[in-house]
């Protein structure tokens, strides 16, 4: 058993691997985590505006890419778009596809967050002075970010889940990476490897959020 | 009252829908004047007062404050408001910030002093309303009345022409309202203009000028405290009078 799933030697030879792996699934989270974010304050911001040529138009965008799935989103931008003559490499394709699929996401959950402020808070800061960029930046998004922050950060572990989609369009990410070894070595080892990696990764993060959703429970009761 | 007025509301109309909330209503508030508005709830005076910094915009009408034509595409209406405090029935102070974080956010952003500037404004304002002690307090940790002296102070530090307040002890319990009348009375002796959304009769009695009575969208009536309370000349008048007094 453990000659076959958790092979000492194969460990050794793999690990080097599975690290450059980890290291771009990590900086591929630090690129698409702040770029669905943006993304989705953009979106939950103008989700503000009552204008039906904005309202209709974003309604569309929103429920778009929350339909279309992640992958088959990928695979489009990055075995589809070349025949169009555009050709955005594996990492490019990545950036696009989360900053669609997540921000669309993200921008969902902001934009409870913001409906949850209540409109006093608004009007108290337009009534000195503030226009109406300087009120949401200072006082209702900081206010919307902390009453949605347990599914913020949800939202975040799903994203970084998610990465591993990298591994489809040949990004070097932590499965990827797993997976050349994995048919280097013809061993399951690597692949159990990278379990115990993200398991790692991101059981802090779960911790955490528990926390987060336990605090926010109790301030409710 | 016969100087120039600060404040100049003509004609106001405004709409909610097939809701026709004000009907043609005029304002004239005189500087240093302190006007008390008084009514039913859903008589338009909250929505009055709100319309003279247009929070809400009104249907139709002109509002002149300290000679800016508010309802101007063309007024920066930002720079505008600087010059109107508004004081909320719900304090609507930013729970995320200090009290002191409350009253100089936009005396940097919108006044565009530095922090330091900004704080020592903000201290002395704090001051004034009694509180310069709680300035590093959030809302959360203050009472309702200390609450309401730091939407004050918020409003007072950006140095306004006119402060407008909108039922601001109706949300407070009763051992509380005395601390913000205080603060109001030495607004008032300090010389400051002041329209005041509020049933609080001993207080219109004590310090206001004016008592303007609203139902049903337009001003009923309007004069001496003296005159409202003791000698309304409209049954409409009289009997809103009798009905609050008996509580």
């Amino acid at each position: 058993m453990i000659e076959t799933f958790l092979n000492p030697a194969i460990i050794a030879a793999a690990w080097p691997i599975l690290l450059a792996g980890l290291w771009n699934t990590i900086l591929l989270s630090l690129v698409v985590v702040p770029l669905g974010l943006a993304g989705g304050t953009v979106l939950a911001l103008l989700a503000g505006v009552r204008h039906p040529l904005v309202r209709w138009p974003l309604m569309a965008w929103v429920d778009f890419f929350r339909a279309f799935p992640p992958l088959v989103l990928l695979i489009f931008l990055y075995a589809g778009l070349p025949f169009a003559g555009i050709e955005l490499g594996g990492f490019g394709c990545v950036a696009i596809a989360f900053f669609l699929n997540t921000g669309a996401y993200y921008g969902e959950i902001l934009r409870a967050g913001i409906e949850s402020v209540p409109a006093g808070q608004s009007e108290a800061a337009r009534s000195t002075g503030l226009s109406r960029l300087q009120t949401e930046l200072y006082i209702v998004l900081p206010q919307a970010v902390r009453n949605v922050l347990p599914d913020l950060m949800s939202n975040t572990l799903e994203v970084v889940k998610l990465t591993s989609l990298g591994s489809v369009v040949a990004m070097p990410e932590l499965l990827f990476q797993a997976r050349q070894a994995q048919s280097l070595t013809y061993n399951p080892t690597p692949i159990v490897l990278a379990a115990i990696v993200y398991f790692l990764l991101l059981w802090p993060l779960v911790r955490l959020l528990s926390r987060l959703e336990n605090r926010s429970l109790a301030t409710r009761g | 009252m016969s100087s120039k007025p600060i404040v100049e509301a003509r004609g106001i109309h405004k709409h909610f829908g097939a809701v026709h909330v004000l009907k043609g209503v005029d304002l004239r508030v005189a500087e240093r004047e302190l006007v008390f508005i008084i009514g039913p709830s859903g008589s338009g005076k909250s929505t009055l007062l709100r319309c003279l910094n247009r929070l809400e915009a009104p249907s139709s009408g002109s509002v002149v404050v300290d000679g800016i034509d508010m309802l101007d595409p063309k007024t920066d209406i930002n720079h505008a408001r600087q010059r109107i405090g508004m004081v909320f029935q719900s304090f609507n102070l930013y729970p995320h910030m200090t009290a002191l974080g409350n009253v100089t956010l936009a005396l940097r952003k919108v006044a565009g002093k530095s922090r330091t500037e900004a704080e020592a404004i903000g201290r002395a304002a704090l001051d004034r309303v009694g509180l310069a002690d709680r300035a590093e307090h959030t809302p959360g940790q203050l009472s309702g009345g200390q609450q309401q002296r730091v939407a004050i102070a918020r409003a007072i530090a950006l140095e306004p022409r006119v402060m407008l307040f909108d039922e601001p002890t109706s949300a407070l319990d009763p051992e509380l309202v005395g601390s913000v009348l205080e603060v109001m009375r030495s607004l008032r002796e300090s010389g400051m203009t002041m329209v005041v959304v509020s049933h609080e009769m001993g207080f219109a009695r004590a310090a206001a000028d004016r008592v303007v009575f609203m139902d049903h969208g337009q001003i009923v009536e309007q004069g001496a405290p003296a005159e409202i309370f003791e000698a309304p000349k409209e049954e409409r008048t009289r009997a809103f009078i009798g009905q609050i007094q008996r509580h």
